[in-house]
C-alpha cells in the first residue's frame, strides 16, 4: 500500500490509501479516519472515509492547508499502529432476489446493458463463471459484506464483500447509466455491492430489492426514528433470501411500524479474519442468531 | 406573516449557506450556488447573512405579499418590477401588503436571489432549510416552490429599503468566464500534454449545467497515463476505486466533457478528478448560462487563498458600506 496526499481545491485534503481495493486499505482509511476525528484539529468541519481512501474538508482561514496537511499526515503512523480492530454491527438485510419491480426495470433500460438478451444476474453469473443464477446468488449472499463508504446520493451503502480477492464477484456497470433504479434496489458495480436509498438515476447491475428502508428524511420508520440515515462506514452486512410472501410480511411491518431488524454488536479483528476467513465470518453470522 | 407564490419560475427553491456536516452519510452541502450573491440580499435587508431566501434560475417567481416588509434581489441581471413599477437590484426596497413583486427576462448571469426582511422561516432539516429535492430535505417538504405556496417569514431585518450595493462591489463572471483550479487529487491521472491542453482550451457551458453540477464542452479529449487498471477501479481509464468528491472538483468520464460538481452534487462515485476550483470562484459558476465561454486558469495554494482573501475582503466591505 502506498498511500498519497493531496488537495481538493484549498478547503479539501485527499487521502488515498492505495490505488486497489482492499480490506486492509479499507481499514486504513477508516481507522485514519477515526484518527482525524479524535484529534479535533481546528477548522476541521467533513471527515468522509471512502472504500480505500478518505476526505477531510476544512476552512484554511482556521488552519493553513500545508499544516492541516501535515498534521493529517502525522497521523497515519498512529493509525499503522492502533489494533486492527472494530467494535461494530452486523445486521441483516433481507433481499427479494429477482423480484418483479426490478425486473421490469433491468426489462425497460436493455439496450443500455453489455448483455441485452438475459437479465442482468444472468449476465453477472456468466462473466464470474457460476453455471446457474442460483449459485450466483448463493455466493452473493452466503458471506458477510463491509460497509466501505456511504454516499453518492442520502444514505447509500457501498459494501465490498468479506471473501479472498479469488471470490470477489465482479461486474462491469451498465453501458450508459439508467435514468430510473426502484427504491432500495440492490445493486452491483466494479466490487461493489449497494442499496439505492432512494429511486433515481444508476448504472450498478440490479439483483434484487429489499423491503427494509434504508434513508427516511420524514423519520417516521420506526428504526429510523434517531436518525434518517441507517448505514455507517464499518457496518456488517449479511444478506437473507426472501421471498415474495416474506417480502410482503416485512413490507407490512415496516408500515405497521413493527419491524425490528436483526442486529447484533460484533467485533472484528482483521489480522483474525486474514488468518481464518471462514471462521470468523461463521462466527460474525453466529452472532444473528443470538438476537 | 407569509407570501404566496403565484408564479413559481421554472425551478425556484429556498435555500440558505447550507448544511455542512453529513457528507460522509451522502447528503451534500446544499445551498446557495452563488452564495456571494445570497449574502448581499440579506445584509440588504438587514438579515442574518446565512437567512434563507430564494434562488430562482433562468426565470423569475412572481409573489405576492401579505403583509409590509423589505425585499432585495441579488445576483443575475434581470429587471424587477413591483406592481408593474420598476426596482433596482442589488438594492433594498419596501413593499406593502398586496403588491406582487415580478421579473422580466434574464438579461445575464443565470440566479437571482431574493431576500425578504425575516428571512423565509420554513422548517429546517439537519439544520439548514436549503432545498435538496434528492433527498426529500428542506425547502417546502424537501422540494422547490410551486403555484399557490405560502410561505411563511420570520420576524426582524430591516424596517426601510433604500439601500445599494456599490457596482464596484457586486461580484460577476467575466467574458470569457474564468476559473481558477487548482491541481491535485488525480491530476497524476492525465498527461503532461493533457494538462496543458484542459488550460490551453476554450470550453463552453454545456446544457447539463444545475445544482448538482455543470458540464463543459468544447476541448480536446484528455489523455491518460496508461496503467493496468487497479482491482475495483472499472475498466474505463478515467475510473477510480469510488471515492469523495470534493466540493468543485472537475470530473471528466471517459475524458471528454469534464463536470465541476457543485452545491447538491453526488458525494462520491467512480471518476477521477484533475482538482477543483477554488473557493472563491464557486459562487462565479452559479452565474453561469448554457453556452457561456469559459476558461480554466491554473493557480497554485497561494494563489488560491489570496483569492478567497480578496473574496471574504469585498463582503467585509459591503458589510461596512450598508452599516
Amino acid at each position: 500500500m502506498k498511500t498519497r496526499y493531496t488537495f481538493g481545491g484549498d478547503e479539501h485534503v485527499y487521502v488515498e490509501m492505495d490505488e486497489e481495493m482492499s480490506l486492509d486499505a479499507f481499514f486504513k482509511s477508516l481507522s485514519m479516519s477515526n484518527a482525524v476525528r479524535e484529534a479535533n484539529i481546528p477548522g476541521v468541519t467533513e471527515i468522509c472515509p471512502a472504500n480505500a481512501s478518505f476526505q477531510v474538508k476544512f476552512d484554511p482561514d482556521v488552519t493553513h492547508p500545508n499544516d492541516m496537511l501535515a498534521q493529517i499526515k502525522e497521523l497515519e503512523h498512529k493509525a499503522e499502529a492502533a489494533e486492527k480492530r472494530l467494535s461494530t454491527r452486523i445486521i441483516e438485510i433481507p433481499v427479494f432476489y429477482q423480484d418483479p419491480w426490478t425486473h421490469d426495470c433491468v426489462m425497460r433500460f436493455r439496450e443500455r446493458h453489455q448483455d441485452p438478451s438475459g437479465t442482468d444476474l444472468d449476465y453477472a453469473a456468466r462473466i464470474n463463471g457460476y453455471d446457474s443464477v442460483a449459485s450466483f446468488i448463493e455466493a452473493h449472499h452466503s458471506q458477510p459484506w463491509f460497509v466501505s463508504m456511504v454516499g453518492f446520493v442520502a444514505g447509500l451503502p457501498f459494501l465490498y464483500q468479506l471473501v479472498e480477492r479469488e471470490k470477489q464477484l465482479q461486474v462491469p456497470k451498465y453501458l450508459r447509466p439508467r435514468t430510473d433504479t426502484p427504491k432500495l434496489t440492490v445493486g452491483y458495480g466494479g466490487c461493489f455491492s449497494c442499496v439505492y436509498s432512494v429511486r433515481g438515476a444508476g448504472g450498478y447491475q440490479m439483483f434484487g430489492i429489499t423491503p427494509m428502508p434504508i434513508y427516511d428524511p420524514e423519520q417516521s420508520v420506526s428504526y429510523l426514528k434517531d436518525f434518517m440515515v441507517f448505514f455507517k462506514p464499518g457496518d456488517i452486512v449479511k444478506w437473507k433470501p426472501i421471498d415474495q410472501t416474506e417480502y410482503d410480511r416485512v413490507t407490512a411491518a415496516v408500515e405497521a411500524g413493527t419491524y425490528v431488524p436483526r442486529i447484533a454488536e460484533v467485533d472484528f479483528d482483521l489480522e483474525e479474519f486474514n488468518a481464518d476467513m471462514a471462521g470468523t465470518n461463521a462466527k460474525l453470522m453466529e452472532a444473528l442468531n443470538d438476537t | 406573516m407569509t407570501l404566496e407564490i403565484i408564479k413559481p419560475g421554472l425551478s425556484t427553491s429556498i435555500q440558505d449557506l447550507g448544511r455542512p456536516g453529513y457528507f460522509h452519510l451522502g447528503i451534500p452541502i446544499g445551498g446557495a450556488m452563488d452564495r456571494f450573491a445570497l449574502r448581499a440580499a440579506n445584509m440588504l435587508v438587514g438579515n442574518a447573512e446565512d437567512a434563507a431566501g430564494l434562488e430562482a434560475v433562468f426565470m423569475g417567481p412572481e409573489i405576492k405579499f401579505t403583509q409590509d416588509g423589505v425585499v432585495a434581489v441579488t445576483g443575475a441581471e434581470m429587471p424587477i418590477t413591483l406592481d408593474g413599477e420598476s426596482r433596482a437590484c442589488w438594492a433594498s426596497f419596501d413593499v406593502k401588503a398586496g403588491q406582487v413583486l415580478g421579473f422580466g427576462f434574464l438579461q445575464s448571469g443565470a440566479r437571482i436571489y431574493i431576500a425578504v426582511s425575516g428571512g423565509f422561516a420554513t422548517k429546517p432539516d439537519l439544520g439548514s432549510r436549503s432545498t435538496y429535492p434528492i433527498g426529500s430535505l428542506g425547502g417546502l417538504n424537501g422540494r422547490p416552490i410551486s403555484a399557490g405556496d405560502e410561505i411563511p417569514i420570520g420576524e426582524g431585518g430591516a424596517s426601510h429599503g433604500g439601500k445599494s450595493v456599490p457596482e464596484d462591489l457586486r461580484r460577476r463572471p467575466g467574458s470569457p468566464a474564468e476559473l481558477r483550479v487548482l491541481p491535485g487529487l488525480y491530476w497524476n491521472r492525465l498527461t503532461e500534454t493533457a494538462g496543458q491542453r484542459f488550460f490551453e482550451d476554450m470550453w463552453t457551458v454545456a446544457p447539463e449545467a444545475d445544482r448538482m453540477g455543470y458540464r463543459f464542452k468544447g476541448g480536446r479529449p484528455l489523455e491518460f497515463v496508461e496503467r493496468e487498471q487497479p482491482f475495483g477501479a472499472g475498466a474505463d481509464p478515467s475510473n477510480i476505486v469510488d471515492g469523495c468528491y470534493s466540493y468543485g472538483s472537475i470530473q471528466v468520464p471517459g475524458g471528454t466533457e469534464p463536470i465541476v460538481l457543485h452545491r447538491d452534487a453526488v458525494s462520491g462515485g467512480g471518476y477521477f478528478t484533475l482538482g477543483a476550483i477554488i473557493s472563491a470562484d464557486m459562487d462565479l459558476i452559479g452565474q453561469l448560462q448554457p453556452n457561456k465561454l469559459v476558461r480554466f486558469v491554473k493557480v497554485d495554494m497561494e494563489q488560491a487563498l489570496a483569492a478567497r482573501k480578496d473574496r471574504k475582503e469585498l463582503l467585509s466591505k459591503i458589510g461596512r458600506e450598508l452599516g
